[in-house]
């Protein structure tokens, strides 16, 4: 059925064909017939790299298909959601490993894209193993140790290696369903770097940083850090009681596009200004639930629509940690300088990491969500060249606008990668607005 | 632990409700005329409740067979929900006997005969609840899908004689009227947007007025309001209407 469809910026909207994935068999008789294609989970990339004329929706395969109690692996096909496997296995005592800022992303979005979050692998390294449909319509079961370079490619390859049917996730064991939190709040980056390299033993770390502060003041921000709670952490008597069940809590809903006005430097700024001051000065300890940790955006539904009928992006870059300390200041005073303003800039040290063509390496990225203008382009655009001077990166799953140079400089890989692609779907089915947009099936780029 | 028997268990709405009956504590039997089809989800199932998930075979247009296969239910249910449906081909059915026969015998008659047998045992064991499955194409024939409309109409004026005779004996009847649905049965068609229901939304429709003890429900509110102004077109207007 052909419907209007965009993904989580609301940027770019397209018509587009959009199928229900219901079984391998109608799966690949689908492959066979359509010239070009591409997988979605719940849609949460931001820019374009889930579109294509035709687009199959796997969230309608979702089942689990089983569960090992000693070693909590869990066997699920791609449409299950991070959101399912935590209500289902959080009560037994089990968590996910790794975690984006949303639980409403799907196993299959969560490889494609190899997601990353507070703590400092990222998700592909507990996936056990997988099951992918090839474009010739062949079933490919792959792990580190088996097909393991078509499973590296798939890992982060956005779905270009062919469509994620089924994979086996080890989970962690938990004692409770809590978080101990502190939060530190930093007066600048220097002491927020510092911060970060010397985490000691906590797992989860993260911080949020008032981009619009220039000067002196660059780099103010509020780290939150956390470790899963032990029984012992617990003070409240309900939850000591029921150590491994957190209550539902009411979601707020944006019911509808806000107007573009909305969103301007001075709202930008007073919320900034606003969040810094509202965190106690020194450092903070508490309890929090999971959602509250990990996933403080998705108690408000459709949070996107704040940004408008024009949509907006995320500008996500990895600088590695040679190039940190001298680039992240100055691109930091750039995009304080140029006025853009965004809401939400976060601020993360990634651990040692060896991927093919995923983005996380060892390093300092930084997101920062931006309403999408002309103008806004143009500054990213600027911001490009300086990423690429400190030999930096551009996160696929954010990206709408980055130029074929970007991916193929950024990514070490990216030549290899689109090769590979190339080889194991030589007429190009599995295609996404993204991966047109940068060249990946244009020999000339990579050949 | 209570336990629910899923008529027609593969269906995208059977599924969801399942997930929430299963989330809910309640054990599973899970029915369709071919079980291995379902062998899937009843692992799912397994694996997201604290109760069991079995399969068994039901075929709706087999009616000899209900009663023998009622009987063999090692458990008797203290649920029944009646999902499944033929939306078939109204063209094929006008020109075509056994497309039609299919049609009708598939929504009405599968259906009454299967509940007068569930009926039975739950009136003498004065407990239960019957979910029944119906449409709002029943409210008012159109000429795009009667022959579904039709059955579906007589099914939920069955319904509601039902719920009329089991009230004394304390068993809840509950007709569900699901507007368009984004499911199997329509992949491929265009539905507007803002009136089609997911799944997942009507089994929490489902779900709250089965808690709630409601007689009937709409899955998207709209259509209460929708099928009221439907009823209520004059038939000398609606019979020029292409609909
Ligand atoms: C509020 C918010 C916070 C976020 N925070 C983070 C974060 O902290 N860290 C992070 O890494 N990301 C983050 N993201 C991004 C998100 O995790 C990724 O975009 C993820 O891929 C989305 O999963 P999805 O199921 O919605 O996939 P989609 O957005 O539908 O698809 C994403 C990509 O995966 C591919 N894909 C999906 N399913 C399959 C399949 N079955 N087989 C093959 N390919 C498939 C698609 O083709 C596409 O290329 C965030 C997003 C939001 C909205």
């Amino acid at each position: 059925m052909r419907e209007k469809i965009s993904d989580w910026g609301n940027y770019p909207v397209v018509q587009a064909d959009v199928q229900h994935l219901r079984s391998p068999d109608q799966l690949s008789a689908m492959i066979s017939q359509t010239p070009e294609m591409i997988a979605r989970g719940l849609g949460r990339c931001y820019g374009d790299s889930a579109l294509s004329s035709t687009i199959i929706n796997t969230r309608t395969y979702g089942h689990f298909i089983s569960f090992d109690e000693q070693r909590g692996i869990v066997r699920c096909q791609a449409g299950v959601s991070l959101e399912d496997i935590l209500t289902v296995f959080v009560p037994r005592g089990w968590f996910l490993p790794v975690t984006p800022g949303t639980k409403f992303v799907t196993v299959g979005g969560a490889i494609a894209s190899d997601v990353h979050g507070k703590s400092s692998g990222s998700f592909c390294d507990y996936v056990v193993s997988m099951c992918v449909m090839k474009a010739n319509g062949e079933i490919v079961e792959c792990s580190a140790a088996e097909e393991s370079e078509f499973f590296e490619t798939t890992r982060g390859g956005m779905g270009l290696t062919g469509i994620i049917l089924e994979a086996a996730i080890q989970l962690i064991p938990v004692e409770t369903a809590y978080i101990k939190e502190e939060t530190v709040r930093c007066k600048d980056l220097d002491e927020l770097m510092a911060l970060f390299d010397n985490m000691g033993k906590w797992t989860y770390s993260v911080a949020w940083i008032d981009c619009v502060a220039r000067g002196s003041k660059m780099g103010r921000s509020v780290m939150m850090r956390g470790e899963h709670a032990v029984q012992s952490d617990l003070c409240d008597t309900r939850h000591q009681r029921h150590p491994l069940e957190i209550k539902q809590m009411p979601k707020l809903n944006v019911p509808m596009m806000f107007p573009g006005f909305a969103l301007n430097n001075w709202s930008v700024q007073a919320f900034n200004f606003a969040y810094y001051h509202h965190t106690p000065s020194g450092i903070h300890e508490h309890i929090v639930d999971y959602d509250t940790f990990f996933y403080p955006l998705d108690f408000v539904n459709n949070w996107n629509r704040i940004y408008g009928r024009r949509g907006f992006t995320q500008y996500q870059f990895l600088l590695p940690m040679s190039t940190s300390y001298e680039g992240l200041p100055v691109l930091l005073e750039k995009i304080s300088a140029c006025g853009l303003g965004s809401f939400l800039a976060v601020l993360k040290k990634f651990g040692k990491h060896n991927t093919f063509i995923s983005f996380p390496y060892e390093g300092y990225f930084l997101a920062l969500d931006f309403p999408v203008t002309k103008r806004c382009f143009a500054v990213l655009d600027e911001l490009d060249k300086l990423v690429l001077k400190y030999g930096g990166r551009l996160y696929m799953a954010k990206d709408v606008r980055m130029k074929p140079e970007m991916f193929f400089k950024g990514y070490e890989n990216a030549k290899i990668f689109c090769q590979r692609i190339q080889t194991w779907d030589p007429e190009g089915t599995f295609r996404s607005l993204q991966s047109k947009r940068l060249g990946m099936h244009d020999e000339r780029n990579f050949k | 632990m209570k336990t629910a028997l899923i008529l027609g268990a593969a269906s995208d709405v059977a599924k969801a409700f399942s997930k929430l009956l299963a989330a809910d504590g309640w054990n599973l039997v899970l029915a369709s005329r071919q079980p291995t089809d379902i062998d899937a989800l009843a692992a799912d199932l397994q694996i997201r409740c604290k109760g069991t998930a079995e399969t068994v075979a039901f075929d709706a247009m087999d009616f000899a067979s209900h009663a023998a296969f009622y009987d063999q239910l090692t458990v008797k249910p203290d649920m029944v929900c009646c999902a499944f449906g033929y939306l078939g081909d109204q063209h094929q059915g006008e020109k075509e006997s056994e497309e039609r026969r299919r049609i009708l015998e598939t929504n009405y008659n599968g259906a009454v005969n299967i509940l007068e047998i569930v009926a039975a045992d739950f009136e003498a064991r004065r407990t239960g609840t019957i979910i029944g499955i119906s449409s709002v194409a029943g409210e008012r024939g159109r000429q795009s899908n009667y022959l579904y409309g039709s059955a579906k109409a007589g099914f939920t004026a069955y319904l509601s004689g039902l719920r009329n005779r089991l009230y004394p004996a304390n068993v809840h009847v509950l007709t569900v009227l699901p507007g368009f649905m984004r499911t199997r049965m329509t992949d491929g068609m265009s539905l507007p947007p803002v009136v089609t229901a997911s799944p997942e939304q009507a089994a929490a429709a489902i779900m709250k007025a089965f808690k709630k003890s409601k007689n009937s429900v709409y899955v998207l509110w709209m259509w209460r309001w929708i099928m009221c102004m439907v009823r209520n077109i004059p038939e000398c207007v609606f019979k020029r209407l292409n609909t």
